[in-house]
């Protein structure tokens, strides 16, 4: 039988890696080797070209105002190709600054540049800076769970077309008003948690690899169970601090 | 305005003593109070200085630079005033010149020595127009209390907008830092290490963009981290010929480096570890050579030196040394398991992290240390602890570490006893801020304990 392995797409890492968005692409790219699946992670920099068609999944992180701008005058030029691989269904995981600016406006210092549209979602300037760790009620495996993460964001996001990955628990989240945090449409989740949010949510980390198998594969793309103590201990810490 | 001046001072002094009967440290109260009573405090102040007031800003280093230029200027027989125990916010600078003063308003200094939180010294210029200010680098750190490296840039500009006459003593290696130097007007003294010195290219890409065009930079050469001899491929900006330029470096052993400037050389030769301090000495010698105008008796001074609490500051317990290291953000913790594998010996080490205000509240940057270096088979055990052991635990996990040779613990004395309990020859604990003071207590008591065959 043929080894199951997907292509991961880490975009602009050399300009967008403030937040240790490694950790990401450690947790989906060993979490597929630990269950004897291959990964590929594809590295890409801000002048290479991209070729959607070959990933199965993307991975955008945060970077600073300067960098941010960097990174979205040059998916403007692909914009027509990362729109149809998040329509075909491909997996696109956006945290952070990029989750904003794959609406119709982001937030960043001085300016509200036009965002990639990609996503129906629009954001406003916030006068206070919301910093701290999100804990959200989750129903996107179809299960309820508690994802963890850190926010550090001006902005206020309302969505459209698409469900809010999780409603808040501790936190700010989308707006600060209507308790959505995130979203999810089709195989996109985009939230201000920021970095490092796959390693301690490894349910997340599962749900997102299993898309990209369905989509690549087939199937219901059963995963096998691994043992996650080190991960549900680190997820367990942040939930007792907020939800004891 | 005499009588506020001397109330304040009072009020300061008064309160030092009696937190320290209460058995605080803190210095921020004291400040505070004497702001309160006279706002031009320590404007007044420190117009008495008779010389020069330097002030040090930077991600990493700082109140290493800071220290040893104070003390390179003491040993030259002036008097100097220091905020020597990194006390580096307004309140805390503001408290190091009432202490220095007499109790009728007097300040006898020749120079003042400051090191400033790059966030504090918007603030810190609205009182103290500094003659210099020297920066050491900037990296990204503690992300939640400063937003990103930009942020800090900004904070610098700002600062420097209100004290036009400021010259700048800077890292010139670093990019983020030298931006700074290209204003107009400003009079800039740049430090360069001028030679290929490692191969390792260092990890952290942010600033390696040119700040006025938005170009990658090109590099001749990498020290570290955005260190290094950079160049802009789509405008003018380049790392400048340094004024002070250093060049011979060994890093075997100790640190070894010759300085030129000016047609002058001065030789170093340290028992220090960790190319960083290269930076951190030849920045300070840099600073007291343009403030006094001649060179200090550097070689005296840092033989004697006594590192701050937990630069790479050694422990003996039961015959076996340990040796504790502040590292606070990933430039720092790079360049510390730098020197930590640099060591053949077998070894034990504990990696700690707080979340503390002060340590800041986001530990993202954990993912961007490269502990995959700890894979090796000279590292016998190593020991996660703090308030984020957990994920420490985690990160190591997919860093590839045998979990069979990890243990994890919250409760640093138990995790200080797993790390002794390791069969290397040497202990290293690297730790980030509010675990240093705690850890460096224990270990403390723990050497003197010992000897009492405890």
């Amino acid at each position: 039988m043929e080894r199951k392995t997907l292509t991961i797409g880490h975009l602009f890492p050399e300009v967008l890696n403030m937040y240790g968005d490694k950790g990401n692409i450690l947790t989906l790219q060993n979490r597929l080797l630990w269950r004897g699946m291959g990964a590929e992670v594809k590295v890409f920099g801000i002048e290479d070209e991209i070729d959607f068609k070959a990933l199965d999944i993307i991975v955008l992180g945060g970077g600073s105002d300067r960098e941010q701008k960097l990174v979205c005058n040059r998916l403007q030029k692909d914009r027509e190709a990362l729109s149809d691989y998040v329509e075909s269904g491909g997996v696109l995981l956006a945290l952070c600054g990029a989750y904003p600016m794959l609406g119709k406006h982001f937030v960043l210092k001085d300016e509200i540049p036009e965002g990639l549209c990609i996503l129906d979602i629009d954001t406003e300037p916030e006068e206070k800076r919301h910093i701290g760790d999100v804990v959200i009620k989750s129903q996107i495996t179809g299960e309820e769970l508690l994802i963890v993460g850190f926010e550090n964001h001006s902005g206020k996001t309302r969505i459209g077309a698409g469900v809010p990955l999780g409603t808040v628990c501790c936190g700010f989240g989308n707006n600060g008003e209507d308790k959505t945090c995130g979203i999810v449409y089709k195989n996109v989740v985009g939230t201000y948690l920021h970095g490092p949010l796959l390693p301690k949510n490894p349910a997340l980390a599962d749900y997102l690899l299993q898309c990209a198998l369905k989509r690549k594969y087939g199937g219901e793309a059963e995963l096998a169970p691994l043992y996650d103590r080190a991960e549900n201990e680190a997820h367990d810490y942040i939930v007792s601090r907020h939800l004891s | 305005m005499k009588i506020r001046l001397i109330l304040a001072i009072w009020a300061c002094k008064l309160t030092i003593l009696v937190s320290r009967m209460l058995g605080k440290k803190g210095s921020s109260m004291p400040g505070q109070v004497a702001l309160k009573i006279c706002p031009r405090v320590m404007t007044m102040l420190a117009s008495k200085v008779k010389r020069d007031v330097i002030v040090v800003c930077g991600t990493n280093g700082k109140t290493t630079t800071n220290t040893l230029l104070a003390t390179m200027l003491e040993a030259s027989g002036h008097r100097v005033v220091c905020n020597k125990v990194g006390a580096n916010m307004i309140w805390g600078v503001c408290c190091a010149f009432c202490e220095k003063a007499d109790w009728l308003g007097r300040l006898n200094a020749d120079f003042a020595c400051l090191e400033v939180d790059e966030a504090s010294t918007v603030k810190v210029f609205a009182h103290i127009k500094p003659d210099y200010m020297v920066v050491t680098n900037l990296f990204q750190d503690q992300l939640d209390r400063y937003g990103e490296v930009d942020l800090t840039v900004d904070f610098l500009r700002r600062a420097l907008a209100l004290s036009p006459d400021t010259k700048l003593i800077l890292n010139g290696d670093d990019p983020v830092v030298a931006q700074l130097g290209e204003e107009k007007g400003r009079i800039s003294y740049y430090v360069g290490v001028d030679e290929k010195v490692n191969e390792d290219a260092g990890e952290g890409s942010e600033g390696r963009f040119c700040p006025f065009c938005g170009k990658a930079l090109v590099y001749e050469y990498h020290h570290y981290s955005q260190l290094g001899k950079f160049a802009c491929p789509g405008c003018e900006f380049r790392r400048r010929e340094p004024d002070f330029r250093v060049h011979g470096v060994s890093l075997n052993g100790g640190l070894s480096f010759k300085l030129t400037h000016s047609g002058k050389t001065a030789s170093f030769d340290v028992d220090y570890r960790g190319f960083y301090n290269v930076y951190n000495i030849a920045l300070s010698y840099s600073g007291a050579v343009m403030a006094m105008g001649t060179e200090p008796d550097h070689q005296a001074v840092l033989a004697s030196y006594q590192p701050q609490t937990g630069r790479m500051e050694s422990f003996v317990i039961d015959g076996k040394t340990v040796i504790l290291n502040l590292a606070k953000n990933p430039a720092g913790f790079n360049q510390a398991l730098t020197t930590v594998m640099a060591d053949t010996r077998q070894k034990n080490i504990l990696i700690g992290v707080n979340d503390n205000p002060s340590d800041g509240q986001d530990i993202s940057w954990i993912w961007s240390v490269d502990f995959e270096r700890l894979c090796d088979e000279s590292v016998k055990n190593l020991v996660v602890t703090g308030r984020r052991a957990d994920d420490l635990m985690l990160r190591m996990k997919h860093g590839g570490f045998a979990e069979d040779k990890q243990v994890k613990s919250r409760d640093l004395k138990e995790a200080v006893q797993a790390l002794l309990a390791g069969s290397g020859e040497v202990s290293y604990a690297l730790v980030n801020y509010t675990v240093v003071f705690n850890l460096q207590k224990f270990l403390k008591d723990m050497e003197g304990g010992a000897g009492h065959g405890a």
